[in-house]
């Protein structure tokens, strides 16, 4: 229905650029043949203006209504620093951690045949369809002190919820399938006969994997990292739950957002959020870069 | 001799010997076991942890009621307008040149990279009591923020691009032969569309909004900070699931939780099963003849 909505508006073009085939619509370029530009073009720009570009503006205008001072101050008091640190840090280590295990989930589903191969393949996905909330409360029940994965490493001193390694348990989980699923396709395109090249050339199995495959698949493992880094420094429902929330230990820059506004300093929430904006913004320009390298690698 | 002695050695040079194949595997499915069957196992097994009686007391409750509905209400209407968005600005993209094209591209996926919270929180800043148009709502007794109207802004904007996304690609890859040749051949701009366009882009379509469905229903942040939990009014299901946890009735926030990851599982099923058929169709169209150059 709501598809039918759309193409609805589309016949808006035809009467712009009618396609009789009494006129010589042939010679005309290409790109001007197909109906709809201006209207599809049009909407595109209005929706993203109205629900993107028109509020994101609005935390800009609020920022420079701040003085320099109260904005320094604001982004750079020691708990906010803290919540820096403790945001880009835990985000970094689970993208790590996310690099290394993706890469060998993404391996082992593209280059061997086991049981239960499609189930384990369409499962990746989970993290991106569970709601975070979800994901939070029940790796805090795992966890904790009485749950399946915590009772068996209390004995040993090692507590994962309630404290900073609960914040990484988080992001490695939310970020997991952003990696396995940027180096698959890669390592299933990649050809199989420079594999073979390498070894009648005298190249042992790992030399292969170091010189060979791994440049190849070296863009979409750094697009995946980044991806995931970026999505952890963002990600609040599945850590708020697990952290344990201390203020200057376990506490995450959006939840210092999330303060401030329950305090209404809506100056402060508004600086503290031009940070993470600019610091996003900057990350989508990496993934950019490196999605481009990546294209330009597999197009060589 | 040397010769065959080459090939099985090229053979072997491709794959690993069965103890690293075996224990890579092994790793592998310890590693997703641990971060991805657990997690969601204990979602079920807290839920039950009582019973089925305490799991069903869950939803006697009306707050429960309210925030399904929500959840169902706002989803129904943030999905079909990012469809909306997603068909026109994949047509107007993969289908045109224009300048700025990239710049464009880039702008649709933006709100994939900003914070959950921040998306919240600039709708706050626009339509909140001390925002841009705070006063002037006040005035005309419009409520935006701490309202249901918020709630489906921000959840529009976490999952603006997810239907784009699946389509420019999709439709990029498949450029505009096809529709140039319904369009000499006398077909609207509207018949092009759904007799031509829309069946080849239907599997990345559905692929979309599903994905963008569970979003919309799973999204926690953004929806927080704009909804003012009020009970059985502002609380989606998420946000309701975080009240009981709060409260220590874990049984009640893992039974909705529970319904939370069953349409997860379900929407990982369609998405599988969505990919299975894009194959296929993949595949068919591979096998049929080269076509005639079209004179």
């Amino acid at each position: 229905m709501t598809a039918a909505a759309t193409a609805g508006g589309l016949p808006g073009g035809p009467s712009a650029a009618p396609p009789s085939p009494a006129t010589p619509t042939a010679k005309r370029p290409a790109k001007r043949v197909l109906p709809g530009f201006r209207l599809t073009l049009g909407f595109t720009l209005f929706y993203l203006a109205l629900i993107v570009l028109i509020p994101l503006s609005a935390l800009v205008f609020k920022t420079f209504t701040l003085s320099w001072e109260q904005f320094v101050s604001a982004v750079s008091s020691p708990r906010v620093i803290a919540s820096y640190q403790l945001t880009f840090g835990a985000s970094f280590l689970a993208a790590v951690v996310n690099a290394v295990f993706g890469l060998l989930v993404a391996w082992v589903l593209v280059r061997y045949q086991f049981p239960g191969k499609k189930i384990i393949d369409a499962l990746v996905d989970l993290p991106f369809a569970l709601p975070t909330a979800v994901a939070g409360i029940s790796l805090t029940a795992l966890l904790a002190s009485n749950g399946w994965v915590g009772s068996v490493l209390e004995p040993y001193g090692i507590t994962l919820a309630f404290n900073r390694n609960g914040v990484v348990i988080a992001l490695i989980f939310i970020g997991l399938p952003f990696v396995v699923r940027t180096v698959q396709p890669v390592l299933e395109d990649a050809e199989k006969e420079l594999e073979e090249a390498a070894t009648c050339l005298g190249a042992t199995r790992w030399q292969t994997f170091r010189y060979v495959i791994f440049p190849t698949i070296a863009p979409a493992l750094l697009t995946g990292f980044a991806m995931a880094f970026a999505r952890g420094v963002g990600e609040y429902g599945s850590v708020i739950f697990i952290a344990g929330n201390m203020p200057m230990l376990s506490e995450i820059t959006p939840l210092i957002i999330i303060g401030k506004l329950e305090q209404y300093d809506y100056a402060g929430a508004t600086a503290v959020a031009t940070v993470m904006l600019l610091a996003s913004f900057f990350m989508l320009l990496v993934i950019n870069a490196l999605q481009s390298w990546q294209r330009k690698r597999s197009g060589a | 001799m040397s010769n065959t002695r080459t090939i099985r050695r090229a053979k072997a040079g491709t794959t690993e010997p069965a103890w690293v194949k075996w224990t890579l595997i092994g790793i592998a499915l310890a590693f997703i076991f641990l971060f991805l069957v657990l997690p969601l196992a204990a979602v079920f097994t807290e839920a039950l942890r009582k019973g089925a009686d305490a799991f069903l007391e869950a939803f006697k409750e009306p707050d429960a009621w309210s925030a399904i509905r929500l959840t169902l209400i706002t989803a129904a209407i943030a999905v079909p307008l990012n469809l909306v968005f997603g068909v026109a600005a994949a047509w107007a993209i993969a289908k045109y040149e224009f300048r700025g094209k990239a710049f464009l591209t880039t702008l649709v996926d933006l709100p994939f990279s900003v914070s959950p919270v921040v998306a919240g929180l600039i709708y706050v800043l626009m339509f909140g009591a001390h925002g841009w148009f705070g006063p002037w709502l006040q005035a005309h007794d419009i409520k935006i923020v701490f309202a249901v109207p918020g709630i489906v802004l921000a959840t529009i904007f976490v999952t603006f691009p997810f239907i784009a996304r699946e389509l420019i690609p999709l439709m990029q890859a498949q450029g505009t032969d096809e529709e140039q040749a319904a369009q000499v051949l006398g077909a609207s701009g509207w018949q092009t569309f759904w007799h031509v366009t829309l069946p080849n882009i239907k599997w990345g379509l559905i692929y979309g909004v599903i994905l963008c469905n569970a979003r919309a229903m799973g999204e926690f942040g953004a929806v927080s900070v704009v909804s003012g939990h009020i009970r059985g009014q502002t609380n989606t299901m998420p946000l309701h699931v975080e009240i009981l946890y709060n409260e220590y009735q874990s049984v009640a926030a893992f039974a909705i939780a529970s319904l939370l990851a069953l349409l997860a599982l379900v929407t990982l099923v369609i998405k599988s099963f969505v990919e299975w058929q894009f194959e296929r169709d993949q595949k068919a169209a591979a096998e049929l003849p080269p076509e005639r150059p079209l004179a």
